[in-house]
């Protein structure tokens, strides 16, 4: 990812800052400026919400893929996060093995490197998950 | 709300869409033939099967998901217009870029065009060219298709995306991991018979759950193969068509399309593709059908699991039961409901934008009695079955022999 | 009374046994668990480096106590992920205190964190800021077969420094400064060098026993006026004869002895020592901390843990033994991966 596309997200990928749809209360990560249930309501009302970082796993899987910028975790564990705040949150799960992971299980977001941009780039920093 | 969108009261007062030309080359590796050379092969074998010349065509839609990312090179509309020999008649060329439901998508606007009376007869095709991507990169470029800021960027993949919704609908459903993999078995059975496909062996359950293990719980033969390939196919009015054909004209009923959200994060449901349940329903409702009067269908099964929901969301099944009827039988090609005669995207291969109007040519060829070995017995309905992404978007056509 | 106002460490999950790395390099495991008093070492993983374990130490710093108004950041360290970029930026906009914040980060070998506490202690105490933020952390290097990779380990523990409300004032600190080549690594060198037995003598227990003395001296204070004490802990076998030396007991000094199971984290070695005395303090307990850095110089801090420990809630964050003890073990080829240590194609 080029410099400022990285850069321009480090609110949301560092701390999990979402928004909020003052309308109808739903909360968002990813971000969205519009609500898809309150549209116009919502438009240039939506405010940022800081997620809380826990939340519990809802489906993972164990990726074998050959992909360069996870060679070193391969394999690695991927899950979708239903947090206890309400978004649904696709991250890596780490500091565990693959046995252990179940639907169901709780999980709290830590602060990792993703990836870098290579050895004399970028480092891009973001959440994963381990298990509580 | 979501099913009044199709406006219906057009539909009657739409020209009658009929495709009277089908081409393709083979899916698979085309080391020696270039994304350009593809793509005119199947142009001209349309142009050829149809009986007319290219000065008769008005219009040019390409779907093509990846040319910009995996080979450096957009602009595709214009490229195969030119390299078809159309650019000399000046003719509108435009690409269509769905994921891997552009050639689907293509081919929706492509009757688009020709319903609304703007264009008159039009040449939809598909192309990718993947076997020039290193190898390194091509999750990375599949990649596209899901959110790659807030998916694919924290590691997930399509094949990803497809075993987290295989897991959750083993866990929702209590099914069993078996179940997954009859699709790909079919597949391979009816894609041993299709000269056009990429695989040609057959294989079983056993192997498909032996086999490596891409992103589990599926593995390397649940999921479709990386393949170059072209396909195309002439639309033209009725009218037109009565002209030059007396028959194997095939009328395209519904050509609908469906989206919701791109990451399965932000939907209520991951067992279930809400863009296959409403563009199936409009589809179904335009060509006044129901599923029990399809002949047979071609599926989007670019991941095992895909195509077993999919049975689900377009009203074959009840939720949770496609496993359940899959091990009686059912999608064989003598069975009550054929699935993908011609090999699917896991054994006919799955060159991502020429996927969707490949899944049409083998209609064509069905509906006309034109394939062979792999002939479904006298079909009348076809349904296919296109999908981008982990189902970001749904597009179906259900076409009729006239 | 400047003083802790909430502090946390970080400890990576993975650890390697040293048979495992004795195993690869042809030694007797038993005559290095001897003579360094070492069984196994904290690793890093391949997505940890010192800004992940600065951010980690910090959040559960600040989940035991949520401070907002922090003028100060800063981040000790031998191994920043950047030769030229902070590490202390990164840590201010994970944890929430960008932008209306000053930053920097330290290097000074192994104690690097304690100079952080120092330089936020005289700004808070200056009225410059009313918080400071101190972190020690490292994911150091030895180079493979070398002594130093028996030891060389990650984590780190961050610091709150205030006046007001502190779990433990900060009474006295004091330092000593020499130019003595006991370890160094050039610019661009990716493993470190030493002076093998020279590290001894003339780096470590000099400084460290001459800092201890001086500041019981200004404090007024003998060995046994302390509840607990933290030597910086290169090995185990160091810090033990440092506190016998100067005339503590073991008692004194177990509960900060993490190095045996999670090796010697540089920057975070002695402060996590400390973090774990913290862990079970009570009101009126003194604490001797004194840490140690190659090049070389010592930080001494006398500490006095307040009432305010009694309502501060510790429990929020996991204790250190408890992340020393929640560890898993891997091997030598994992451990090479993690660590970078295997020469890749492009």
């Amino acid at each position: 990812m080029t410099i400022p596309r990285f850069w321009r997200e480090f609110e949301h990928r560092y701390r999990l800052i979402g928004t909020k749809c003052p309308s109808c209360g739903r909360v968002y990560f990813p971000p969205r400026d519009v609500c898809p249930y309150c549209h116009r309501e919502s438009v240039g009302k939506m405010q940022k919400y800081e997620l809380k970082n826990t939340g519990k796993i809802y489906s993972f899987t164990v990726v074998y893929q050959d992909i360069p910028d996870f060679k070193e975790l391969k394999p690695y564990i991927m899950a979708i996060v239903e947090m206890d705040d309400g978004p649904k949150i696709t991250g890596q799960i780490v500091d565990a093995s693959p046995e252990e992971i179940k639907i169901g299980m709780p999980v709290k977001a830590v602060f990792r490197r993703i990836r870098e941009e290579s050895p004399s780039g970028i480092i891009e920093y973001g959440y994963k998950f381990v298990p509580i | 709300m979501q099913n009044s969108r199709v406006k219906l009261r057009w539909v009657s007062k739409m020209r009658d869409v009929v495709i009277i030309g089908a081409g393709q080359t083979k899916f698979g590796e085309h080391w020696e033939k270039s994304l350009r050379e593809l793509a005119v092969e199947a142009g001209l074998r349309a142009i050829e099967d149809a009986g007319i010349y290219s000065k008769d065509i008005d219009a040019v839609y390409g779907g093509n998901m990846s040319a910009g990312s995996s080979t450096f090179q957009d602009n595709i509309g214009t490229l195969i217009a030119d390299f078809t020999g159309l650019a000399i008649n000046n003719i509108p060329a435009i690409r269509v870029e769905n994921g891997s439901a552009s050639g689907a998508a293509a081919l929706h606007e492509g009757f688009i065009a020709v319903a609304s009376g703007i264009y008159d007869t039009v040449l939809v095709g598909g192309v990718e060219k993947l076997t020039d991507v290193p190898m390194e990169n091509i999750t990375d470029v599949i990649s596209g298709e899901i959110d790659r800021e807030w998916e694919a960027f924290n590691g997930s993949t399509l094949a990803a995306s497809a075993a987290m919704i295989a897991r959750r609908y083993m866990y929702e459903y209590n099914a069993k991991r078996e179940h997954i993999a009859y699709i790909p078995v079919i597949s391979h059975r009816h894609g041993s018979l299709n000269p056009y496909a990429h695989y040609k062996n057959t294989i079983k359950i056993e192997d498909v759950l032996n086999s490596t293990i891409v992103a589990d719980p599926l593995t390397m033969l649940d999921c479709a193969p990386i393949s170059d390939g072209a396909s195309a196919v002439i639309l033209t009015t009725m009218e037109n068509a009565k002209k030059l054909k007396n028959d194997g004209i095939v009328r395209i009923k519904a050509s609908t399309l469906a989206s919701d959200f791109i990451s399965l994060h932000s939907r209520d449901n991951i067992t279930s593709f809400r863009s296959t349940i409403e563009a199936s329903r409009k589809a179904y409702k335009m060509a006044k059908l129901e599923p029990k009067d399809i002949s047979f269908v071609e599926l989007h099964d670019a991941y095992s699991i895909f195509g077993m929901i999919a049975l689900e969301d377009l009203g074959f099944f009840r939720k949770g039961e496609a496993g359940k009827y899959l091990e009686e039988g059912y999608g064989n090609l003598d069975s009550k409901l054929p699935i993908n005669p011609s090999g699917g995207l896991k054994a006919k291969g799955h060159p991502l934008g020429a996927t969707g109007v490949g899944q049409v040519v083998e209609s064509v060829f069905q509906l006309r009695k034109q394939a062979d070995k792999r002939q479904v017995s006298d079909p009348r309905y076809a349904l296919t079955h296109s999908m981008s992404g982990a189902g970001g978007s749904s597009i179906i056509h259900i076409l009729e022999v006239v | 009374m400047v003083g802790i106002v909430s502090y946390g460490s970080y400890i990576p999950k993975w650890r390697i046994k040293v048979e495992e790395i004795a195993r690869v390099w042809g030694e007797d495991p038993e005559d290095i668990k001897n003579g360094l008093f070492i069984y196994s070492k904290s690793v890093p993983g391949p997505d940890e480096d010192t800004a992940t374990i600065s951010v980690e130490a910090l959040r559960n710093a600040l989940s035991r106590k949520r401070i907002n108004d922090v003028g100060a950041i800063y981040v000790g360290s031998e191994s920043h992920p950047y030769a030229v970029k902070p590490t202390a930026t990164i840590v201010a906009e994970a944890t929430g205190f960008s932008p209306n914040i000053t930053a920097a980060d330290f290097e000074f070998a192994c104690k690097a964190g304690t100079a952080a506490i120092q330089t936020v202690m005289g700004m808070v105490k200056a009225g410059m800021i009313r918080h400071g933020i101190a972190i020690g952390a490292d994911t150091s290097q030895g180079a493979p077969g070398d002594a130093l990779e028996y030891s060389a380990s990650a984590g780190g523990t961050a610091f709150i420094i205030g006046e007001k409300d502190t779990i433990a004032e900060i009474k006295a600190t004091y330092s000593i400064t020499t130019d003595t080549p006991d370890f160094w690594r050039r610019e661009g060198q990716d493993y470190p060098r030493h002076g093998g037995r020279f590290t001894g003598e003339p780096a470590y227990f000099r400084h460290i026993l001459e800092t201890s003395k001086k500041i019981m001296e200004l404090m007024k204070t003998k060995p046994e006026d302390y509840s607990y004490a933290v030597f910086h802990q290169p090995n185990g076998k160091f810090p033990s004869r440092a506190a016998k030396t100067l005339g503590f007991k073991e008692s004194q000094i177990k509960q900060g002895l993490i190095v045996p199971y999670i090796g010697n984290t540089y920057s975070g070695s002695m402060i996590t020592g400390l973090s774990a005395i913290l862990d079970i303090a009570k009101p009126g307990d003194r604490i001797l901390a004194v840490s140690f850095g190659s090049g070389a110089g010592s930080d001494a801090f006398h500490i006095e843990v307040t009432d305010g420990i009694e309502n501060y809630p510790r429990e929020n964050a996991p204790d250190v033994w408890k992340q020393i003890n929640s560890g898993k073990f891997i091997d030598y080829a994992i451990y090479a991966k993690f660590k970078g240590k295997i020469k890749m194609g492009e």
